[in-house]
């Protein structure tokens, strides 16, 4: 099972992923940079967090058009797991590769802080170890987290059940006092329609070991090297 | 071959349906210092790009392509531009 961790300039989590791919899981890890085309076999290829190119124009505006994004395309086209997280979120709205946008928290601020999920798909590559309901305690840390969607896009987003986690509180309850950037009904992370691709805004990568507050991000990872090692075996 | 330079004039608004905060916070500020007359305020961009091109038309279909692909994102923005013809670069030197 080998992950791929996008490097764009201005990227700031790369490492927090690499640490729990190669050092918590025990994993195969390239690190790939933004101009190169070669995904490296990779089996799951992650859009860290960070300001890639400085966030200037949009968050993501400029980093879509790097040419290893031409390659992530085509890989989530055959299917491949594309999980984009924080930036890489935005990253992947800016490219079309899911529906909606991210535009800035309602409140102004910039969050960091802890954030409660809900999983509302456990049939996902990435949340098959979750329980169905289960909350996940997960940060966030961003100033643009804030998704949109017009009206028939998210009626259809909700329809096909491609929302996969939303604030919530600590008893999973789905209430607006959780939403810490007035993300439409709560979005906190969807896939797209195949679910081959994941963006969200929280960061599993910083909640992977008890050591920092929260293991629960960890749940993701093994969801995904559990999914890739099916694919790999059929 | 002629060609000349021209300036492109690019603004970029949020849709109507998106919300604004920053916006928002600025209509609010400007209430505070006692302009009650504002009842709306929304924020977007304003980009300038100087271009290379024979004709008007042919700028502004160039100008129109950046739109499109990188300078508005259609999902939450929409944009307008116009072109004026730039002065002629002196040569330097």
């Amino acid at each position: 099972m080998r992950f791929g961790v996008v490097v764009f300039p201005g990227t700031w989590s790369d490492r927090d992923c690499g640490w729990v791919i190669d050092q918590v899981l025990g994993a195969e890890l390239r690190y790939l940079w933004h101009k190169d085309r070669d995904l490296q076999g990779c089996d799951c290829v992650i859009l860290p967090g960070g300001f890639s190119h400085g966030d200037y124009l949009r968050t993501g505006a400029i980093a879509r058009f790097s040419p290893v994004m031409e390659s992530v395309a085509e890989f989530a086209g055959r299917g491949g797991l594309v999980w984009g997280i924080c930036n890489g979120f935005q990253i992947l709205c800016e490219a079309g590769l899911l529906p909606g946008a991210l535009i800035r928290n309602d409140a102004l601020q910039y969050r960091c802080e802890w954030t409660n999920l809900v999983c509302e798909r456990t049939d996902t590559a990435y949340s098959s170890l979750v329980e169905r309901r289960q909350v996940l305690r997960i940060p966030i840390s961003h100033g643009e987290g804030n998704y949109f969607a017009d009206p028939p896009t998210l009626s259809r987003l909700e329809q096909q059940g491609q929302v996969v986690f939303r604030y919530a509180d600590e008893r999973g309850f789905v209430v607006p006092a959780a939403n810490p950037n007035g993300s439409i009904h709560n979005i906190a992370g969807i896939v797209n329609e195949r679910g081959n691709v994941l963006g969200m805004m929280p960061h599993p990568e910083r909640a992977a070991e008890a050591v920092v507050g929260s293991a629960d991000g960890i749940f993701l990872f093994r969801s995904v090297i559990q999914s890739a090692m099916k694919v790999l075996s059929a | 071959m002629i060609t000349s330079s021209w300036l492109a004039r690019v603004i970029v608004t949020p849709k109507p349906v998106v919300n604004d905060p920053q916006g928002l916070t600025v209509a609010q500020g400007l209430r505070t210092l006692g302009f009650d007359e504002v009842h709306g305020v929304r924020i977007g961009k304003y980009i300038e790009i100087e271009v290379t091109a024979e004709h008007r038309r042919e700028a502004r279909e160039r100008v129109e392509e950046m739109c499109r692909k990188l300078l508005a994102n259609h999902v939450i923005e929409d944009f307008r531009f116009e072109v004026e013809e730039a002065p002629a670069e002196l040569p330097t030197g």
